[in-house]
């Protein structure tokens, strides 16, 4: 049923629509080994990169937002590959990206109500 | 349950391998209360890490402070073991989607040893930090510190128990390769514990 549009399924209650193999319903292609050994060593060597930036006293001044913005790349790499939300089903990716989402505007919220970012 | 499908186009019964009972959705609703689930605990770690943020810097001067007490290459060790084990638990989801249960028990095995000596390691961290005078009560940063990693550390702890269940099954022969699915969902669980720590790791110990 690759791409081949809204499957049916035989059932006593009656037909039931299947989410289409290109919207992730069914079977996916989840990556190889190796690709799962290359992702591995990609966050290694990030994660070397934010412990060295965190002694480096020539990044100083953007130390902040350059350990956030590795650790958001950590964050989709593992997101992405390993928990397979690049290849799976889109509602799943939107019940997660909701979530966090929530959060960061709550949260920032509270944040800005106690006043973290201008203090 | 076989899923037997039934092409609407051509009209023809084609098997359809979904991995799980017919839904819906076309989702396996297990999966889909794994991902409902994993986005609520978003909530719970987003309120935990906001506290100590909020919390940091506030207390008097004097008062024990994060650059006291944080070994940072120490904790970057942790923090790399915790890295790797999601790179061994995606191994054991390969392994049993292609029916291969040595390297899964072997894969399982390695997961939950390496959650378990970061669990070990966090254990022995709290240790010197009590030694040199923090605990839940003596300031807001040590609270909320050890609030927020020992919730990551509970939730670390759990993961460990359901990979050692999973080794457990399998070597009773009670986990086939139809029974994937139990092992990705718990690979959520353990990938999600592992992403939160990204971000501890990143915001608590790296950023002054």
């Amino acid at each position: 049923m690759s791409g081949s549009g809204p499957v049916t399924k035989d059932e006593s209650t009656g037909p039931v629509v299947e989410t289409p193999e290109h919207e992730g319903g069914t079977k996916h292609d989840h990556p190889g080994e190796r690709q799962y050994i290359v992702i591995a060593l990609i966050l290694a060597v990030v994660t070397a990169v934010e412990v060295a930036f965190s002694y480096w006293e020539a990044v100083e001044g953007i130390l902040a937002p350059s350990l956030i913005l590795l650790s958001i790349v950590k964050f989709f790499m593992v997101v992405g590959w390993f928990m397979h939300l690049r290849f799976d089903s889109r509602l799943f990716r939107r019940l997660f990206v909701a979530g966090i989402l929530l959060a960061i505007f709550c949260y920032s919220a509270v944040l800005a109500t106690f006043h973290v970012w201008t203090e | 349950m076989t899923d037997t499908a039934v092409s609407a186009r051509a009209g023809s019964h084609v098997e359809v391998d979904a991995g799980h009972p017919p839904t819906s959705t076309g989702l396996s609703n297990e999966k889909v209360g794994m991902w409902a689930f994993l986005a609520s605990e978003c909530l719970l770690f987003g309120a935990l890490i906001s506290t100590y943020l909020l919390f940091k810097g506030r207390d008097e001067p004097g008062s024990i402070a994060p650059a006291d007490v944080f070994d940072i290459p120490y904790t970057s060790v942790s923090s790399f073991v915790l890295l790797m084990s999601s790179l061994t638990m995606v191994l054991a989801l390969a392994a049993i989607q292609r029916g291969d249960h040595r390297r899964t028990r072997v894969w399982l095995l390695t997961t939950a040893l390496l959650g378990a000596s970061f669990v070990a390691g966090q254990a022995y961290e709290f240790t010197v930090f009590v030694r040199e005078g923090m605990n839940l009560r003596v300031n807001l940063f040590s609270s909320s510190f050890f609030t927020l990693t020992g919730f990551h550390g509970a939730h670390v702890t759990i993961g460990v128990l359901m990979l050692l269940s999973l080794y457990s099954l399998s070597m009773r022969g009670k986990l086939p390769a139809s029974k994937a699915e139990t092992v990705e969902l718990v690979g959520l669980y353990w990938h999600f514990v592992d992403i939160i720590w990204i971000v501890i790791f990143t915001l608590v110990y790296l950023i002054p």
